[in-house]
């Protein structure tokens, strides 16, 4: 086999993949402009989940409200696609019911840092076993390109006209400090490490971010003179660095960059884990109770 | 089994909730805490891990009712305890299950408002946001009881009509009621109706989450059952998809109104005493019906031709059965603890020539049973 056959397998190979997961009939064409980032992530999303080979009824998708959280629409799983913010605690309910099933929660910057930022913070607290794909554009793309939580100080959006007055919000060090054990970086012109940090976030026992730097070149680009999607997936190259690398650099260094990979890992007890222990130890009692 | 060997418990109805919604099978618990409804998050969380239940104490309201819709959907019976505040924060999620359809129980211990209003006191004045809480288009249920024993038992058939219709159903107490202690019978297994969500028995790629069928409820899996299906807040079609078409938008709408108010006589439970020959009628409902129970006793001893009608379920609203019930008696007395809510449906429903009398406190305090009788005496 030549080096231009394998080139050109490779990627039929990977929608064949995609194909496999979106379900049957009516669901597309979707919503999300051409070029957008959340595509990418859909894709990686998939490739995670067919490398662990779990079995398609084991798995939830649960999302909010804004264009990521229209994700689960097009894919053949259990699916909730909630109100907005609260994707977290409708996951918590399937996810504390149901411990056996994966639960994966889609949502974007202004979903989870916004109106859901208190249901962020708890579920990173509790450590509940379920993995968040947060998908961060800067902007709230669905209703026309407000300022989030996540939009930088001084960028442009709807809202902040004359630049933004606010500090944003880092998700990765929000969910570090509130006491997720799986906290990740990726961006979506990098897609094999986008797609090896869900992995291991699916494969995680316990409360798991993958943040996904992503392009709205509609709004936010739009906005703030950024250009077209390839500009801007130009610009993320450019601005990136490593996690190894950036523990080298100062924090004057650092402004403007985003440092991409694994944040933090530990193993903290896990909520449902813990909660079951109580039920065994419960049972052990009535059991020697002999009732 | 006889009834004096039956198990008797000292209780207040925060607890007899819960005894019934044990009873009934719930096996997830999701709250947060608000005076007067604690006890029943309280006594869940003792009881359902000794069952292998699950109880989560969220970080508000909004995420609890987020919780039960997800524990839910994926196969358990729920609810939640909550009070005035509380209950108006769950609203934005109360909508999403009746879009949706998903069973659920919330056991709302009314206290004074508007805002935080009057945490340790009584009151009504929740009627109306339990009929319409939430925004859109809706048909609601909710239940009022009177009594210890019966929040028990109210509690029972708030489950089941949740999991008959697949729709939230409110369990509307009052303070006086939630924190009164009585004896109550516990009911032996098998003594009450327990009614579960029907499964579906199609093949899994025909199965469609919001069908049409002739009785307005679609069957429901469990998510790991074989049926991967979609649920959405948007306005769906049958398979539960979201949609714009007209075509799609109003027979969902009338799918959640029909399968409600095609049914009303499956729903409306009321206690009717000494209306044959009654010439004035009390109607009322939670503690205001033991007031008005007592004054017709009262009444009734010094050759007061008076009834009264305890409405158990106050939605849907038993046009019907009122009009039936008051189609005798010349006056109507309303007791209720709040400004008049229910009375408005009262006048809606009772002919012109009926003479229609309210009764309202909103002052923290009961209605006692001298105070309907003054009432009554005025009226005469």
């Amino acid at each position: 086999m030549t080096t231009t056959e394998t080139d050109k397998k490779a990627p039929k190979q990977r929608s064949d993949i995609a194909l496999q997961y979106l379900r049957p009939g009516k669901k597309l064409p979707h919503v999300w402009c051409p070029g957008c980032g959340i595509g990418v992530v859909m894709g990686a999303y998939i490739r995670a989940l067919d490398k662990l080979g779990w079995d398609r009824d084991a798995v939830a998708m649960v999302s909010g409200i804004g264009c990521s959280s229209r994700m689960p629409v097009y894919m053949d799983f259990h699916s909730l696609h909630t109100a907005h913010g609260r994707a977290l605690p409708f996951a918590t309910g399937v996810k504390f019911n149901r411990p056996d099933m994966n639960v994966v929660v889609i949502t974007g910057d202004g979903d989870a840092l916004a109106i859901g930022g208190n249901h962020f913070i708890h579920a990173c607290r509790r450590n509940i076993n379920i993995t968040t794909i947060l998908i961060n554009n800067s902007i709230y793309g669905m209703t026309g390109g407000q300022g989030s939580p996540a939009t930088p100080s001084g960028d442009k959006s709807t809202t902040t006209p004359y630049g933004n007055s606010e500090k944003h919000f880092d998700p990765c060090t929000l969910a570090t400090a509130a006491g997720a054990s799986y906290v990740a970086r990726a961006s979506v012109h990098a897609v094999p490490q986008l797609e090896k940090l869900i992995k291991g976030g699916l494969a995680h026992d316990g409360f798991s971010l993958i943040e996904v730097i992503a392009n709205c070149h509609t709004y936010y680009g739009r906005l703030n003179r950024l250009g077209d999607a390839v500009a801007m997936l130009r610009r993320y190259k450019e601005q990136s660095v490593t996690v190894a690398k950036a523990r080298k650099m100062s924090p004057e260094e650092l402004e403007g960059k985003i440092v991409l990979g694994m944040l933090h890992q530990d193993e903290k007890t896990e909520f449902c884990n813990e909660y079951q222990k109580v039920v065994e130890l419960l049972k052990k009692k009535r059991g020697t109770n002999g009732n | 089994m006889s009834v004096a060997q039956k198990k008797k418990l000292l209780l207040q109805a925060n607890d007899s909730c819960v005894e019934g919604a044990l009873y009934a099978g719930m096996n997830f618990f999701a709250g947060y805490p608000i005076t007067p409804s604690t006890e029943i998050a309280e006594l869940s969380a003792r009881e359902l891990p000794k069952i292998g239940g699950k109880f989560i104490q969220m970080e508000d309201e909004i995420a609890s009712v987020a919780a039960l819709i997800g524990a839910s959907a994926s196969g358990a019976k729920v609810m939640t305890g909550t009070s005035g505040p509380g209950y108006s924060l769950m609203q934005e999620l109360i909508g999403y299950a009746y879009m949706v359809e998903v069973p659920l129980v919330i056991a709302n211990v009314q206290r004074g408002g508007p805002s935080t209003g009057l945490p340790t006191k009584v009151s009504q004045a929740d009627t109306m946001q339990a009929r319409w809480g939430t925004h859109g288009d809706y048909n609601a249920i909710a239940v009022a009881p009177s009594t210890v024993g019966d929040t028990l038992t109210e509690t029972v058939r708030a489950f089941n009509l949740a999991e008959r219709f697949r729709t939230p159903v409110t369990i509307l107490l009052d303070e006086v009621i939630a924190h009164s202690r009585e004896i109550i019978e516990i009911p032996e297994e098998g003594e009450l109706e327990i009614i579960n969500r029907v499964k579906p028995t199609c093949k899994p790629e025909d199965y469609k989450s919001s069908e049409f069928t002739e009785n307005g409820v679609t069957p429901m899996p469990a998510y790991g059952e074989g049926y991967r299906y979609h649920l959405t807040g948007l306005t769906h079609d049958e398979r539960g998809f979201p949609t714009n078409n007209p075509s799609e938008i109003s027979p969902k709408l009338e799918k959640l109104r029909d399968k409600i108010l095609n049914y009303t006589d499956e729903i409306v439970k009321l206690r009717v005493e000494m209306l044959d020959d009654a010439e004035v009628v009390f109607i009322s409902y939670g503690s205001v019906s033991r007031a008005a129970l007592q004054a017709v006793s009262l009444a009734r001893g010094v050759g007061v031709k008076v009834g009264c009608i305890q409405l158990y379920t106050i939605w849907p609203f038993p046009d019907e059965q009122l009009r039936d019930l008051c189609s005798k008696c010349k006056k109507v007395i309303v007791g209720e603890l709040n400004m008049g809510q229910i009375i408005h449906e009262v006048r809606r429903v009772l002919p012109n020539d009926k003479e229609i009398h309210s009764l309202q406190r909103y002052d923290g305090e009961i209605l006692t049973p001298m105070q309907l009788l003054e009432k009554l005496e005025e009226v005469l």
